[in-house]
């Protein structure tokens, strides 16, 4: 059913990455009757391929070509080779995401307005607002199925979400319940009930949770009007002396390259990728890459304020069973400056199983401090920190250039150093986790280090002005007119929410642009 | 267990007499380690048992945990007995030992308190040596399936319809 389109067809709309931004772009597109080739440099895997096995599972979807670290940040140092944790496949990220999925708090589209300046933060408005995102945010919600808005009801509560509660309400907390999740409560959009199998992570097995990769995907190819072409490895966006883009160069899994033409194109390749292909498609009319004369593109990294607190109680709580993510405490999202910090942070169940606790819990350590902590596995709860993290220039992804991939470009450098304020906030975050296990009779907390990032976040940043920023109000790159970025490399500043409600919403909304515009011959 | 490292069901007499050496746990043969009380025993081939048996005890040390036997240390580092990587384990396990014996100890398997071992194991954290085993480990040991469920660890859930019929949610002491 799949539209095969030839190499040649200077009319489709070349999407590069098919996750949270790019597989939802794509649908939408091809809903519209536009005509669309996406490539993708993953497989195709699907809810029979997928393993419950965190390590196996791991080597079957992530991404794991070359990439290098630096900064203060404490991945760089835990796994200085592995900036990001992101998946290569058919639908992105989509297919490891937890699901959680929250709107923007007002203010949060405006911090440089509500947090002021804050010195060696790179703060700035978005050019849109709450009130313009909302219609876009309840057709994310939607589509995702996502519990607790709709009429769609929440999840119950597993093991480790009720103590996660008790501890919540012993410290006051009201806004406690168990998430607004893109995971089914009940049968929904020809998907499953979840049935609590609790490898959330590793690709659900009954379709319970939203993925692009057996929604949006399938869906645009029946329309036949998408293409997606897999194991299809983008290198270069090339261009036209007017400063147009033209088409994209692209390996294929046997690593021969082809030329796909293209009227428009758009990059959702996730934070690291996206701004790597615009450096690396530099030319002599754009030395310092495309879309880049603000000299913004790969800057204002951002990887959310992010770290756990698993606890030890005298009794077995069992977390691994059940939804891997579905529990939140929102009380400490607002905006409260008299905590030390500006922006807000969100609490959320977390269960790693054994083998990624071994890794995780405290990278590095050994000795029975480490060993005893993982003697109590079974009695162990435990929660994520989620908050927001402050844009700063000098946190960027960069070419590195003793560094090269598999097709012998740069491999990206991510560079980060916290930000007081994210420091400031993760003390806060881990003193209230702490307390909040502690009032459940934990015997002992653990403040677990960050992960390598899960939500990469700002490296192509919305703006106003175009010397501010990569992009516009729509997405659309300032420089080139037939050059947009769908995905969270877009975000102007990172919300204390889980990103992808946000980059699902923009991908319709970006969408409904294109195809008018389309049909208006503007583009 | 594989060929080269199976319960065997010898029994201890038998171990015993092809036994050079025997360490608390351990006893160690001419081409072969084994557990005392005879329900394991694995054969090397380019280290020698002797530092084979050492690799197992520093694997403990590393990452104790009571109840786990050392018949699972003894599979999470088996693979280094291998002709690639014999001469750097070796090599490590000589100075382990040195340390040991700097400190007054016949050697490290020799070293009584697992208070005194993990004082050498400190000493020598930043090597390569300590790091490549300890980071190896991280997956060796608690990636084993069979290790699992002494953490209580169920594993795969997705073959027995998940959890939701079978207690996801059956906490009581909350
Ligand atoms: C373990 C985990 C849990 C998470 N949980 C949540 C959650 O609960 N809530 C939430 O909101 N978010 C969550 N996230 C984050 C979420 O998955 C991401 O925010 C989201 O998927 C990002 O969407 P994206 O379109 O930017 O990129 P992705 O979904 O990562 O998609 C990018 C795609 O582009 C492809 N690609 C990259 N470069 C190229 C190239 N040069 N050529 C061709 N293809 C390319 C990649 O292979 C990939 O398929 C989680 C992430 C992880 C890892
Ligand atoms: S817990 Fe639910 S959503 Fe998660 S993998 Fe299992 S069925 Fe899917």
């Amino acid at each position: 059913m799949a539209a095969p389109f030839d190499l040649n067809d200077d009319t489709v709309v070349v999407v590069i990455g098919t996750g949270a931004g790019g597989g939802v772009l794509s649908n939408e597109l091809a809903q519209k009757g536009v005509s669309v080739v996406a490539l993708e440099a993953g497989g195709r895997y699907l809810p029979d391929d997928y393993i419950n096995d965190e390590w196996e599972s791991f080597g079957q979807l992530a991404w794991l070509d070359k990439r290098t670290t630096s900064g203060d940040w404490r991945v760089a140092k835990d796994f200085s080779g592995l900036p990001a944790w992101i998946v290569k496949a058919v639908g992105g990220t989509t297919t490891h995401w937890a699901g959680a999925s929250l709107r923007f708090q007002a203010h949060e589209f405006k911090t440089k307005t509500t947090y002021g300046d804050v010195q060696g933060a790179n703060l700035l408005d978005w050019p849109i607002d709450l009130a313009e995102m909302e219609p876009w945010y309840e057709k994310a919600e939607t589509k995702l199925g996502v519990t607790r808005t709709g009429d769609r009801a929440g999840l119950p509560g597993n093991n480790n979400y009720k103590v996660f509660e008790a501890g919540a309400k012993a410290l006051g907390y009201e806004q406690v319940h168990t998430g607004r999740m893109a995971i089914n409560s009940g049968d929904y959009d020809d998907r499953l009930a979840c049935q609590q199998t609790g490898f959330c992570f590793q690709g659900c097995k009954w379709g319970a949770k939203w993925s692009a990769a057996y929604t949006d995907i399938p869906r645009g190819e029946a329309t036949g009007n998408l293409e997606v072409r897999e194991h299809a490895h983008v290198l270069k966006i090339e261009h036209d002396a007017s400063g147009k883009v033209t088409g994209v160069l692209y390996a294929d899994k046997d690593g021969n390259q082809h030329l796909q033409k293209a009227r428009v194109v758009c990059v959702a390749g996730n934070s690291i990728e996206s701004p790597r292909l615009l450096l690396n498609s530099a030319s002599a009319m754009f030395p310092d890459g495309l879309a880049n004369s603000s000299g913004q593109v790969g800057r204002n990294y951002m990887r959310h304020m992010t770290g756990s607190v698993y606890a030890v109680f005298d009794k077995p709580v069992r977390m691994w069973r059940g939804t891997t993510m579905a529990g939140i405490v929102q009380d400490e999202a607002k905006y409260d400056p008299s905590r030390g910090f500006v922006g807000g942070y969100e609490l959320e169940t977390l269960a790693l199983g054994l083998p990624f606790m071994a890794a995780f819990l405290d990278p590095g350590g050994w000795g029975r401090e480490f060993t005893t902590a993982l003697d109590s596995y079974e009695n162990m709860a435990g929660l994520w920190i989620v908050g927001e993290d402050m844009p700063q220039e000098t946190n960027r992804i960069t070419l590195n250039h003793d560094a090269k991939d598999q097709y012998g470009l740069p491999a990206p450098n991510v560079h980060f150093d916290d930000h007081p304020n994210d420091i400031a906030m993760r003390k806060h975050a881990y003193e209230r986790g702490m307390a909040l296990y502690d009032a459940v009779g934990a015997t002992r907390t653990f403040p677990t280090p960050p992960y390598p990032s899960t939500h990469n976040l700002g490296t192509n940043r919305m703006s106003e002005k175009a010397r501010d920023g990569v992009v516009n109000r729509w997405g659309q790159t300032h420089d080139v007119a037939n050059l947009f970025v769908s995905d969270g490399s877009q975000f102007t500043t990172g919300a204390a929410e889980n990103p992808t409600l946000t980059i699902v919403a923009l991908a319709i909304r970006q969408a409904d642009r294109i195809a008018s515009e389309l049909s208006k011959g503007n583009l | 267990m594989t060929k080269t490292m199976e319960r065997r069901g010898m029994t201890r007499r038998e171990l015993l007499t092809r036994s050079a050496a025997v360490t608390a746990a351990l006893m160690i043969g001419p081409n072969l380690v084994a557990g005392v009380s005879g329900a394991w025993a694995m054969e090397v081939s380019h280290v020698s048992p002797q530092t084979m048996a050492t690799l197992i005890q520093m694997a403990r040390d590393i990452y104790p945990h009571d109840h786990v036997a050392d018949d699972y240390y003894a599979v999470a580092v088996k693979s280094y007995d291998n002709a690639d990587q014999a001469a750097m384990i070796e090599e490590g396990i000589a100075s382990l030992n040195s340390a040991a014996q700097g400190l007054g100890h016949g050697s490290y398997l020799d070293t009584g308190w697992e208070r005194d071992r993990v004082d050498i194991l400190r000493a020598m954290e930043a090597s390569p040596f300590f790091q490549t085993i300890r980071g190896g480990l991280v997956t060796s040991l608690y990636n084993q399936k069979a290790v699992w469920p002494l953490f209580g660890y169920e594993g795969e859930s997705y073959s027995k319809g998940g959890y939701i019929d079978r207690g996801f949610d059956d906490i009581n002491w909350i």
